[in-house]
């Protein structure tokens, strides 16, 4: 969150705001205004602003998307500031307002929107965001032309300044706004208009994130760091089952204790609300609930993930078809058919901020602000105007920083929580709602556990012509991203998926389906090629040989990692090559102690085409944390549920890796590239898998069928 | 209880049941919520600060314990308006990402130059191991810990 001083606001002057959003824009300052999606109603309506530019020579820009920790609050203003010439230093950042019409991105469909899931801030807002500098830089030459009486064409700018070529004559931007001739039409800006890419100064340049100087002196505002002058705090026990009911046995007992101040029953769960955060955990433990039965009772996941492999070839669940090329049927110049079955189970997100909001009613409850850290602001403002039965005009929604999204902020469960709290409430004072880890973990929406069979047909030439992959598992669109393998030139091709539902949430977890099914598509290649004889590198080069850039790729982490060198004893090294978004080639360097069964991954090289690359320091640690972050997905993270409910309940029986079991090295190389910029954030994390699974396969022999590659796992496939 | 201590250099007093914990205390009566909450059980170690020069985990610190000693805290790093060498490291090798679990990063790492100026990799690793990153970020922490170790 900007604002340090939001959360020291006395509670009259925070909610006298309430039903105006804060920004205005004065006339004669807050120019050039452009809207994209509304641009028929430019001339009606009133028009948010991207920049506001004052006449010290300040440049305001608003930024979209919500920061948690990808860097984006600092990259999209990056793009915007290069158009429009902006000299960075006078660059201050402000977040805009939750308007999806106005700030959204184009998303997947028709409809804009501010959600930022699968990495999509830079890829998603990179057009717009330069045709919107594009339009300040063509308003400001407009009116220094005015001004000066010469021709627009006479006219450069650089860094906060026009300049008039043939005399030299310089004004700044802040001189330009305070000459107060603001077109009253905005110009149209057209593609034409965007300058070069090999011309940009400072997209592509290191530039240091803002958001980095109060993430190491304790300023930075996390929604969970609100304090608000008289708030309550509750805490939660939530529906250990999905769908139980509760039933409050001891209510008298837990309003009895010290600090408790009322119990709201919700569908879902009871909530204590206490005068401050350790009396009501205090008197969440001793809540005495009983839950009504649900059906959920009877899951067990790991009893049902065995069921996977008939329930494959079992006609009463539908299969659903996802991609279909050629004929994978009647291929008869097959000599040679491969088939493996790939396992993987739920993962958790584990973001460190555990979820929370803040919710302050006015007393009337006709108005509302909100603290909140959201993937998703304006779907969040939405569900906290449906949830409190307030206009979403009168809520004012305050974006925090997140403490980690992958995706799990993306959802609105937490938010809905304390609207829901705070509606019910008969206490008339802020409530900030704190979700214990364990509330985070029983109620969690996990990464899908699934079953993978894939089958591939290699004909007398040693070519693979036929490919088949089967997904079976919960969590519908989350199960199946990743399984196209558009840049291996296989002629027939077929991919399907069964859907089950388990009564278990599932979401995005950073990357999604890919770091499951990436594993799986790329250990079978591995085991192809050796099953032929032929290194994998070779084997791999062959499929991508029709795609200079896929192969180039590769390649480059095959001369980084010295593939065709010797590994060093008692090492293995495997390879993989895969695309979210970005395109990537990974390789990993492990070892592994035959006693307990425990893979040491010591190096790590990775090759990264993203397109053209903003902050290429930022996409770097982004690179670095994806590949840490797989490695500990891959090597020790389990979800399990019993009888419906999450056996996992912290971090002592929740492990993700820590520093001891991080690579030595890693080494990455960002392809040099202008072409249009993809997602970064989660690029680096699929194909880290399979190149472990692989590098243990050219140490031992043997494959591993099952992520995580758990050590009691890894024992009992080398006891084999 | 009363209990009087030195919080950041300066004396404080507060007035609590002594089962309460230290993290809750410096973030919601003193208003300093650099000391984050993460897991309440002290295994992930976002909430680390410094009790008369150690490490401790917050979360699970009673403020009985903590009656007439020194904490410091993230808010107390700097020395007025300098970082600390490695708040600039931190910087400099754009350590934070999500940033909730780096002032226990920081506290952790502080600790462990003020004990040991110039500890190995493998010190390093050992000591900062109690303290989780889900953003990744531990390879740049290691860096940053080297580069102030370096530039003494």
């Amino acid at each position: 969150m900007i604002s340090n001083d939001v959360n020291k606001i006395d509670r009259r002057s925070f909610l006298k705001f309430s039903g105006s959003i804060t920004f205005v824009i004065s006339a004669g300052l807050a120019y050039p205004l452009y809207s994209f999606f509304r641009k028929e109603e430019q001339e009606n309506i009133p028009i948010n602003a991207w920049v506001q530019i004052s006449p010290d020579d300040k440049v305001t820009i608003y930024n979209p998307a919500a920061e948690m920790g990808q860097g984006s609050r600092t990259a999209l203003p990056i793009i915007l500031a290069e158009e429009m010439d902006a000299d960075w230093a006078k660059v201050i950042i402000k977040d805009s307002p939750i308007d999806a019409a106005v700030y959204g991105h184009d998303g997947w469909g028709s409809r804009p929107m501010m959600a930022i899931v699968g990495s999509y801030a830079v890829e998603g807002y990179y057009k717009n965001l330069r045709l919107a500098g594009t339009q300040v830089r063509q308003i400001l030459k407009t009116i220094a032309s005015n001004h000066w009486k010469v021709p627009l064409t006479e006219l450069s700018t650089e860094a906060n300044k026009v300049i008039h070529q043939p005399t030299g004559k310089r004004l700044s931007y802040g001189d330009i706004v305070a000459l107060g001739q603001m077109p009253s039409v905005l110009p149209e800006v057209s593609p034409e208009l965007l300058k070069n890419p090999k011309d940009f100064k400072i997209i592509g340049t290191d530039i240091a994130r803002r958001d980095i100087p109060e993430k190491v002196n304790g300023k930075a505002v996390y929604s969970i760091d609100i304090i608000l002058p008289g708030m309550a705090y509750a805490a939660i026990e939530r529906s250990p089952v999905l769908g139980s009911k509760p039933v409050l046995l001891n209510e008298q007992e837990i309003m009895n204790l010290p600090g408790v101040l009322d119990i709201v029953i919700l569908d879902h769960g009871i909530v204590v609300i206490a005068d401050d955060i350790e009396a009501a955990f205090y008197a969440r433990q001793r809540l005495s609930i009983q839950w009504s039965d649900v059906p959920a009772i009877e899951y067990n996941s790991e009893e049902s993930l065995h069921e996977y492999a008939s329930l494959l070839n079992d006609p009463s669940y539908d299969i659903t078809e996802v991609f279909t090329v050629g004929d994978v049927k009647n291929q008869n110049s097959i000599i040679k058919t491969f088939t493996s079955d790939y396992l993987n189970d739920y993962v958790y997100h584990a973001q460190m901020e555990p979820l929370n909001a803040v919710v302050a009613l006015s007393e009337d409850r006709t108005s509302a602000e909100i603290w909140v850290g959201t993937q998703a602001p304006d779907t969040a403002l939405r569900d906290a105007a449906k949830t409190l039965g307030i206009e979403a005009s009168k809520i004012i929604l305050h974006r925090c920083y997140l403490g980690g999204g992958f995706g799990r902020r993306a959802r609105r469960d937490y938010l809905i929580d304390a609207c829901l709290i705070a509606r019910q409430s008969k206490i008339n004072r802020p409530i900030k709602l704190i979700w214990r880890r364990e509330n985070d973990l029983s109620s969690g929406m996990f990464r899908p556990k699934s079953l993978q069979r894939l089958t591939a047909g290699m004909d007398t030439n040693g070519n693979l012509i036929t490919w088949e992959h089967k997904i079976i598992g919960p969590g519908r669109g989350l199960l199946h991203t990743g399984i196209n393998i558009p840049f291996y030139n296989i002629p027939n091709q077929k991919m399907e998926v069964k859907y089950i539902d388990h009564s278990v949430q599932t979401c995005s977890w950073r990357a999604e389906g890919h770091s499951q099914n990436k594993f799986a598509i790329e250990a079978f290649m591995d085991e192809i090629a050796t099953n032929v004889n032929i290194d994998p590198l070779t084997f791999r080069r062959r499929l991508l040989k029709d795609n200079p850039r896929a192969l180039h790729v590769l390649n480059t982490v095959a001369k980084m990692a010295n593939w065709d060198s010797n590994t060093p004893t008692g090492k293995g090294r495997g390879l993989s090559f895969c695309e979210r978004s970005a395109i990537t080639a990974c390789v990993c360097e492990i070892s592994l102690n035959q006693n307990t069964g425990k893979i040491k991954v010591h190096k790590v090289w990775m090759a990264v085409d993203a397109g053209l690359v903003v902050q290429p320091k930022n996409a770097i640690t982004q690179i670095e944390g994806g590949i840490i972050m797989a490695i500990s997905a891959a090597m020790l993270e389990r979800i399990s549920i019993k009888n419906g409910k999450v056996e996992q309940s912290n971090f002592h029986d929740y492990s993700i890796l820590r520093y001891a079991d991080v690579p030595e090295t890693i080494e990455i190389e960002l392809i040099r590239s202008l072409e249009k910029p993809v997602g970064i954030g989660e690029a680096s994390l699929p194909g880290v898998g399979g190149a472990i699974a692989n590098a243990f396969a050219a140490l031992t022999g043997k494959r591993l069928y099952r992520m995580p590659f758990t050590p009691d796992r890894v024992k009992k496939v080398l006891d084999t | 209880m009363k209990i009087a201590f030195k919080l950041n250099g300066k004396k404080v007093s507060i007035d609590c049941p002594e089962e309460t914990k230290l993290l809750w205390a410096l973030r919601e009566k003193f208003q300093l919520t650099g000391t984050k909450f993460g897991c309440g059980i002290a295994q992930c170690g976002v909430c680390t600060v410094h009790l008369n020069g150690n490490p401790i985990r917050a979360c699970v610190m009673p403020m009985s314990a903590v009656d007439g000693a020194s904490v410091v805290t993230i808010e107390g790093l700097a020395k007025k308006d300098k970082l600390h060498p490695l708040q600039e490291a931190w910087i400099n090798e754009q350590v934070p990402q999500c940033g909730y679990c780096q002032p226990g990063q920081l506290m952790q790492a502080a600790a462990l130059l003020k004990a040991n100026p110039s500890p190995t990799r493998e010190e390093i690793i050992e000591h900062m191991n109690g303290v989780i990153c889900r953003c990744g970020t531990y390879h740049r922490i290691v860096k940053a810990i080297q580069q102030t170790i370096d530039k003494k």
